[in-house]
């Protein structure tokens, strides 16, 4: 690492590569007779590639071995490491990282017939797909499924279901028309969530500012989706001109820039303190009423309905005109433009639904629990929405939803049974490794849109790009 | 206007600030510089340089408090034990997040959300493993050296700034000089050319990211000695210094330093207006505006002659 500070004084007047130039390379071939042995043990080692892997396999699982570990604190800063390394537990990691190592060998030799036994597992969808019966019945059995199981099981997991996996899925299914849809980063979707939730408190009457007249819940739907949807062009418009990270990033502050607002604004939106008394949904039509109270499973029927919706819309956007143009822009942005797609037109428009999508979530979410404060809308929010789209596979609807429920479902699993040492407060910790490892691993995601999939495979080998986050067509920027 | 009456102490305050984003946000432009991405884990080498110059100093000071010099051995104590730690952090960075999706060539979007990812692991392993309440480093620079203009300058501001100088034309000399910056240089401008011409890419990119990691590491312990160390301490900083590397111009070394101090002192001077806690507010509203009406920079991209 001192390397650059004792380099400069040979840097610029090396000799020229004229005679000495020629005659180094020279000189090492007459030494040529012992060089066989010359690379030692542990440089051969270090060649191996089944080693490498398994050092790698081993690190990685010390490393989670510490992450499970004990705590440490500010006075004893190496003692969650040595206290997690230094102890017999360690041998399991190390066990489980050589089997890790030895399952990735056996894979590399017998890959084949492994991926020919799998695949006749997996190709059953895939023949069934095809066959408009077996998919509709599968896509009856689900809704049957969600349906009816929320019934029987207990008070918490009822909560857990509206409160946490219903609308992270709604959440998920937006943010995936960003990220996997369109291509694009947005890591400050908490910030359209909060805007929606806010909206919704505004309209009801919640903020210390009143509105022209109380609205029922219903009828803010659409202010609640307008709002956000504007939010996300205003802020999109300018940011998705410019190169694809720009967006990223100033997204992350926007998500960091609204908890801040929301707080400093107390004559606005109640301060820190937050809202209180947001009204629950009500239905009064027709001499028939309805008013959705604190218990949790009515609003899950309705979450339900809305996720459906949701899905429906969102497949037949992908499979629409406009979904085409989008995967065009993702595999070649040039090729876009020059087919005539307004690129810009497109990719705001995908922020806007995701940022509309959110907004609706985040009006759900204000009156199911009829409380909202700022630190409900942090910008690790939009970290975690964002892993669930990962985890399921971007652009793939049933991986957003699929992805959001199971690791919705995990996280409050081990909230109740804390299994191997986990601890709440860490969750950021393993997302985030999480999000390495995907990426690493299987970028495409555990239920992957066989088109992102082929596209992700294709930009490795120099096809397209899979993502747009490329620098905008024709412009110096 | 309301910030006439403190100006002076308001610049000063500013443009001390405005070196460390500086300092952070040569790492962004160098980063940048050689791979075109953004590294959202930069905030978490600052962080660890600020933790690894906190426990240095502890272990060093025990429970006296120091005094004079002594204090200013060990800050530079400190200050190169955060570079280090930032350099560490940043060398595992590139290799654990970027260097596997480099080799298999993929998506940019991977890149971005890998670094994300690594990010929230890092900071949150070190709320785990350090402990979650911010600390306080043991100097404190809190004496005022003179009076300029009737604004105190206070030892912490030319602990700063001379340490940044010093730091600032390092970089720039091992960028213009060594084998390592023309290799930085080479990589920047054109990556295939570079490797062709025997630059050893993989090696390069590594060292710009140590490179800037021992900058931000340093930084990292300079921030620390005022507002204390804690694991979250890297977000708002990186994300300032973003908009700093942009304001200047991203990829360009030089406008890292001019967007850095001209951030430092464009957020200090409204806030004493609107209050200190829309700081970070309008530091956001300044990279939008940039992002809107210059976006390259002030100095513009100069990608590849990046010295």
């Amino acid at each position: 690492m001192t390397e650059p500070a004792t380099a400069p004084a040979t840097g610029e007047q090396r000799p020229r590569p004229s005679a000495t130039g020629l005659l180094a390379p020279a000189a090492p071939t007459k030494r040529r007779p012992p060089a066989p042995e010359r690379p030692s043990a542990w440089q051969r080692l270090k060649a191996n590639r089944n080693f490498r892997r398994g050092f790698a396999c081993v690190i990685g699982f010390l490393v989670l071995a510490v992450m499970l570990g004990p705590e440490g604190s500010a006075t004893a800063p190496l003692s969650g490491v040595t206290s997690s390394l230094f102890t017999p537990r360690v041998l399991i990691f190390v066990g489980l990282g050589l089997a890790l190592g030895l399952v990735m060998t056996a894979q590399d030799r017998y890959g084949p017939q492994i991926r020919r036994a799998s695949d006749r597992v997996t190709s059953v969808p895939r023949r069934l797909l095809p066959d408009r019966r077996a998919r509709y019945g599968f896509y009856v059995a689900a809704l049957a499924f969600a349906v009816v199981v929320p019934m029987h099981i207990s008070g918490y997991w009822q909560g857990v279901l509206v409160q946490q996996i219903g609308i992270y899925v709604l959440l998920a299914l937006g943010l995936n028309v960003v990220v996997g849809f369109a291509g694009l980063l947005d890591l400050g979707y908490v910030a359209f969530y909060a805007i929606g939730a806010y909206t919704a408190a505004y309209w009801s009457g919640a903020l210390p500012v009143h509105p022209p007249i109380v609205l029922n819940m219903f009828w803010i739907i659409p202010f609640a989706i307008l709002a956000a949807m504007l939010a996300g062009v205003i802020l999109g418009t300018p940011t998705l001109r410019l190169r694809g990270d720009y967006l990223a990033i100033v997204t992350l502050g926007f998500g960091e820039i609204i908890e801040i607002v929301a707080t400093n604004l107390g004559g606005f939106t109640g301060g820190a303190q937050g809202a209180l008394g947001i009204p629950h949904f009500r239905f009064n039509l027709l001499g028939l009423h309805y008013v959705w109270g604190i218990a949790d499973l009515p609003y899950y029927y309705l979450l339900l309905g809305f996720v459906v919706i949701s899905m429906v819309a969102f497949w037949s956007l992908d499979n629409s005109r406009v979904g085409r143009a989008w995967s065009a822009i993702r595999e070649d942005e040039v090729a876009a433009e020059a087919s005539g797609i307004n690129v810009l037109k497109y990719k705001v428009m995908a922020f806007a639904i995701g940022a509309s999508t959110a907004g609706f979530a985040g009006l759900l979410t204000a009156s199911q629990i009829s409380y909202i404060n700022p630190g409900d809308f942090t910008v690790q929010v939009s970290i975690l929405i964002l892993v669930l789209v990962v985890f399921g596979g971007m652009g793939s609807i049933w991986g957003a939803l699929i992805g959001a429920a199971v690791i919705e479902w995990f996280q409050w699993f081990l909230q109740v049974h804390p299994l191997f040492g986990y601890q709440p407060q860490d969750l950021y910790m393993y997302l985030g490794a999480l999000l390495i490892v995907m990426m690493i691993f299987r970028p495409e995601g555990m239920i992957p849109s066989r088109r992102r999939k082929r596209e992700i495979g294709l930009a490795e080998h120099g096809v397209g790009t899979a993502d747009a986050l490329s620098e905008p067509v024709g412009q110096a920027v | 206007m309301c910030f006439t009456e403190n100006f002076w102490s308001l610049l000063i305050g500013g443009l001390a600030n405005g070196c460390l984003y500086a300092l952070i946000a040569i790492g962004y432009t160098l980063v940048y510089g050689v791979l075109r991405l953004i590294n959202f884990a930069h905030s978490e080498v600052f962080m660890s340089g600020g933790f690894a110059g906190y426990f240095i100093l502890e272990a060093m000071v025990g429970s006296r408090q120091p005094t004079g010099v002594g204090e200013v051995g060990l800050a530079l104590i400190g200050i190169v034990g955060g570079a280090l730690a930032g350099g560490l952090v940043a060398y595992l960075l590139e290799r654990v997040a970027y260097r596997p999706l480099r080799r298999r060539h993929a998506p940019r979007l991977a890149f971005l959300i890998s670094a994300i990812g690594a990010s929230y692991f890092l900071f949150n392993l070190a709320g785990k493993e350090f402990g979650r309440d911010a600390v306080e480093v043991p100097v404190t620079f809190t004496g005022t050296l003179f009076t300029v203009f009737g604004a105190q300058i206070q030892s912490y501001y030319v602990l700063i700034a001379v340490s940044a100088i010093v730091m600032f034309v390092f970089l720039d000399r091992v960028v213009a000089l060594t084998k390592l910056g023309r290799g930085i240089r080479a990589v920047a401008e054109d990556a295939e050319t570079a490797s062709l011409m025997g630059v050893d890419i993989d090696r390069v990119i590594s060292q710009t990211f140590v490179l800037g990691g021992l900058l931000g590491g340093a930084a990292g312990f300079l921030f620390g000695i005022s507002a204390g160390v804690v694991y979250t301490m890297g977000f708002t900083p990186a994300l300032k210094a973003f908009t700093a590397a942009v304001l200047g111009g991203i990829g360009n070394l030089r406008g890292a330093v001019l967007g850095g101090l001209t951030l430092g002192v464009a957020e200090n001077l409204p806030s004493a207006c609107v209050g200190a806690s829309w700081r970070d507010v309008v530091a956001f509203g300044i990279l939008v505006l940039v992002l809107l009406f210059r976006p390259t920079g002030l100095l513009g991209e100069r990608l590849g002659r990046s010295a």
